[in-house]
């Protein structure tokens, strides 16, 4: 990747301004559509979700209470990696974008949601909902291009600490809810000298706080609950942990790291207009195909494109306007980045590992003298 | 809340809700025991309809088995009924039918009006298994202990619902009562077999105003009707147009001590360009114009306000609409609260459409 501004031929020069306008319209048609349809079946949707995942948590660590049995343990381990994994994607992530408030339902609410997740739900919506969907893939103001510990784009200036990023990404998928935490605390300016202290003092308490409670529940209670299966159900709520964090960080990826998906400079976001933000969404993100299984265990995240363009949408729904989408993407003459979920977290690792050494190769090691970075140009609107 | 003279019993049954929410953290027991009986929880009350009972053509009794949590009530006061239409929740006021049963289990009335959205849907589409939420039993529209020796009971429409209860309680401690009913047609009455049935056979003496054949009732006819209305005590329910009326006939004779009213709000909002923008918890009330976001409103106000993404997509500056109507500046899209509601909406995106209460 490179910033669509900073590339020979932009991927949307051939877009006028009236032409980036005409495509927010279309866009907010169908986001009008899904708003005046939701209703009874969207609501009814959701409930069922919530009540499978919560049946199937419950049964899951009711079969660990004996899982010094083999079948036991992995039965219960594999139906508790699915109902964690449920309960952050499909159900947290989207609770907490407020796909649901329109139902008035405080019980289902993005005020009142807090989820099985080490960060708390308040840092993560400023960090997420906030940060990363207003200033998606802009240089310099979306951290979640790398999460300030790795280089994902040519235009982030390299340095030998990126060397170890192949390391630090698995690390970081290993232990991806601890790893959100950190960066919603955004522990990396506070090390830095920057940010305010007090502030984070505040919110590092509350992510403790938390974390403290859940490891208490997995690593000490229900052990104990489980009497001599003490070991084998420790045992299976780290592995549960441990699977959630890897695929959804593996999901993560593919939203935002695949070839084909384009970067901004910050400069091209002064004054954007409605249609240029939706431009821009589009192509800063990447979709997975694949069958509804892959749809519900992403939390439709598989339908990244759809989501950036409409955040606060039912998930459910992604699927029904994919095509209406897709169909604009070709009628403006855009890539439509999607592809199987191996392709796709294929092609971020590959980023990963690339973009670890400095932009020409192992050649620039021998000489680790930075290269002039390019100027941004003066006005380098979206449009041409 | 803490528990100053604590006994063992209490404690221990404390740090077993302690622990039991450590382990379903960070979800709540409640959560998991819904799955099984949404009934069960105190904190979260709720109601099952068990019955549905057709009153008139437009109008049905529920009979609701209410959760662990229910308190009780006293025959004429209400509870508020949440209910959610095509996926969205609707909070509504019912009165209560019945007195305390030894079964438990609750009544309420509920008459379709027109274009009225949760009284068609219950009206229509209850069915036993049905979940309400509801509220705990409030309000004053209540027989006193001492009962009066003269009372008189006028009801119009579904105002005749919390006199029901009413009556079904206290006819018996009544030595004289009257009871003035108005109603399209003798079809239309609710409870129309239940009420000439006990004029029948006990001392309510009935006397039942049909609109189309009688013409509307006028609060001037009501000495005719009932000489000694001024003697009695009085209770008064039904549409606004005869609330309206009797306050002022009884204040103009100089006894409104003697008579109670039962007013449930029109949800009727009309909603207009911009509006007064009460904050009630920071003492601030601007006047806000149709086209500047609750958010900026506020914010040049000097109050501050919660913000996000400024753009209506992270829902950071989401605050409750106690009351009012907003208007989402992308669409046009009209949001109304009434009071109790509490609905929350995104600041950044919604402008003032008339007179509205925000909790801040």
């Amino acid at each position: 990747m490179t910033a669509i501004q900073r590339q020979a031929v932009s991927p949307v020069a051939h877009l006028s301004a009236e032409d980036i306008e005409t495509l927010g319209h279309e866009l907010d048609a169908i986001r009008e559509q899904i708003v005046g349809s939701r209703g009874e079946r969207d609501a009814a949707y959701i409930r069922k979700v919530i009540e499978t995942q919560r049946r199937l948590e419950l049964a899951s660590r009711a079969v660990l209470l004996v899982s010094l049995f083999p079948p036991a343990w992995l039965a219960g381990t594999v139906g508790l990696s699915i109902a964690k994994i449920l309960e952050n994607m499909e159900i947290g992530h989207n609770v907490m974008h407020g796909q649901w408030d329109w139902m008035r339902d405080p019980a289902i609410h993005s005020s009142t949601w807090e989820w099985d997740n080490a960060t708390p739900s308040d840092a993560w919506k400023h960090s997420h909902n906030q940060v990363h969907h207003k200033y998606t893939n802009v240089l310099g103001k979306d951290n979640d291009l790398g999460y300030g510990i790795m280089r994902v784009d040519e235009d982030q200036r390299w340095s030998k600490f990126y060397l170890g990023q192949p390391l630090y990404n698995f690390l970081n998928a290993c232990l991806f809810e601890y790893g959100i935490a950190a960066y919603d605390l955004e522990i990396g300016k506070v090390l830095k000298g920057r940010g305010d202290k007090v502030e984070f003092k505040e919110k590092a308490k509350g992510a403790l706080r938390k974390i403290k409670k859940q490891a208490t529940r997995d690593y000490l209670l229900h052990p104990l609950l489980s009497g001599p299966s003490f070991l084998p159900t420790l045992a299976a709520n780290a592995t549960a942990n441990l699977a959630r964090n890897l695929w959804t960080h593996s999901v993560i990826m593919c939203g935002h790291f695949p070839k084909g998906v384009e970067t901004f400079t910050r400069a091209s976001i002064v004054d954007e207009t409605r249609g240029e933000w939706y431009l821009r969404q589009m192509l800063g993100a990447g979709n997975i195909s694949g069958r509804n299984a892959l749809h519900m265990m992403t939390g439709n995240l598989s339908f990244q494109i759809e989501h950036h363009l409409y955040p606060d949408l039912p998930s459910n729904r992604y699927k029904e306007i994919a095509p209406k989408v897709q169909e604009i993407f070709e009628r403006y003459g855009l890539n439509y980045v999607t592809g199987s979920f191996p392709k796709q977290l294929g092609s971020a690792w590959a980023t990963v590992f690339r973009l670890a050494l400095p932009n020409n190769g192992i050649a620039g090691l021998v000489k680790t003298e930075r290269p002039a970075r390019p100027e941004p140009e003066a006005k380098p609107a979206l449009a041409a | 809340m803490a528990i100053l003279d604590a006994t063992p019993a209490p404690r221990l049954k404390t740090a077993a809700t302690r622990l039991a929410r450590l382990v379903v953290t960070p979800l709540v027991p409640e959560d998991f025991l819904d799955l099984f009986n949404p009934l069960t929880s105190p904190a979260r009350l709720r109601a099952k309809v068990v019955e549905v009972r057709p009153e008139t053509r437009d109008a049905v009794t529920l009979v609701l088995q209410p959760g662990r949590g229910w308190r009780g009530h006293v025959a004429g006061q209400y509870i508020r009924v949440g209910v959610d239409v095509d996926g969205v929740r609707h909070w509504r006021a019912y009165s209560l039918t019945e007195p305390p049963r030894p079964d438990g289990r609750l009544t309420i009335t509920v008459k379709a009006i027109a274009d009225g959205v949760v009284s068609n849907h219950l009206v229509r589409r209850s069915r036993p298994g049905l979940l309400l939420m509801i509220d705990q039993a409030t309000g004053e529209f209540t027989l006193p202990a001492q009962r009066p020796a003269k009372a008189l009971f006028l009801t119009a429409g579904s105002g005749v619902t919390p006199v029901m209860g009413m009556l079904r309680d206290g006819l018996p401690d009544l030595d004289d009562v009257v009871m003035v009913h108005c109603a399209p047609t003798a079809d239309d009455v609710i409870y129309g077999g239940e009420l000439r049935h006990l004029a029948a056979t006990s001392g309510l003496q009935l006397i039942e105003r049909h609109d189309d054949t009688h013409g509307m009732l006028r609060i001037e006819q009501l000495a005719e009707l009932v000489p000694d209305f001024a003697e009695r005590e009085t209770w008064v329910c039904g549409p606004t147009g005869l609330l309206d009326a009797a306050e002022s006939h009884w204040s103009e004779h100089g006894i409104s001590d003697r008579m109670h009213t039962e007013r449930f709000r029109p949800t009727i909002v009309i909603a207009g360009e911009g509006g007064r923008v009460t904050f009630a918890k920071s003492d601030v009330t601007i006047d806000a114009d149709a086209g500047t976001p609750i958010l900026a409103a506020g914010e040049a106000a000097g109050i501050l306000m919660p913000f996000g993404c400024r753009m209506g997509i992270c829902m950071g500056c989401v605050l409750p609409l106690r009351e009012g109507v907003v208007r989402d500046l992308r669409n046009g899209e009209l949001t109304t609260a009434v009071e109790g509601d509490g609905v929350k909406i995104q600041t950044c995106i919604s402008a003032a459409a008339g007179e509205c209460h925000i909790d801040l």
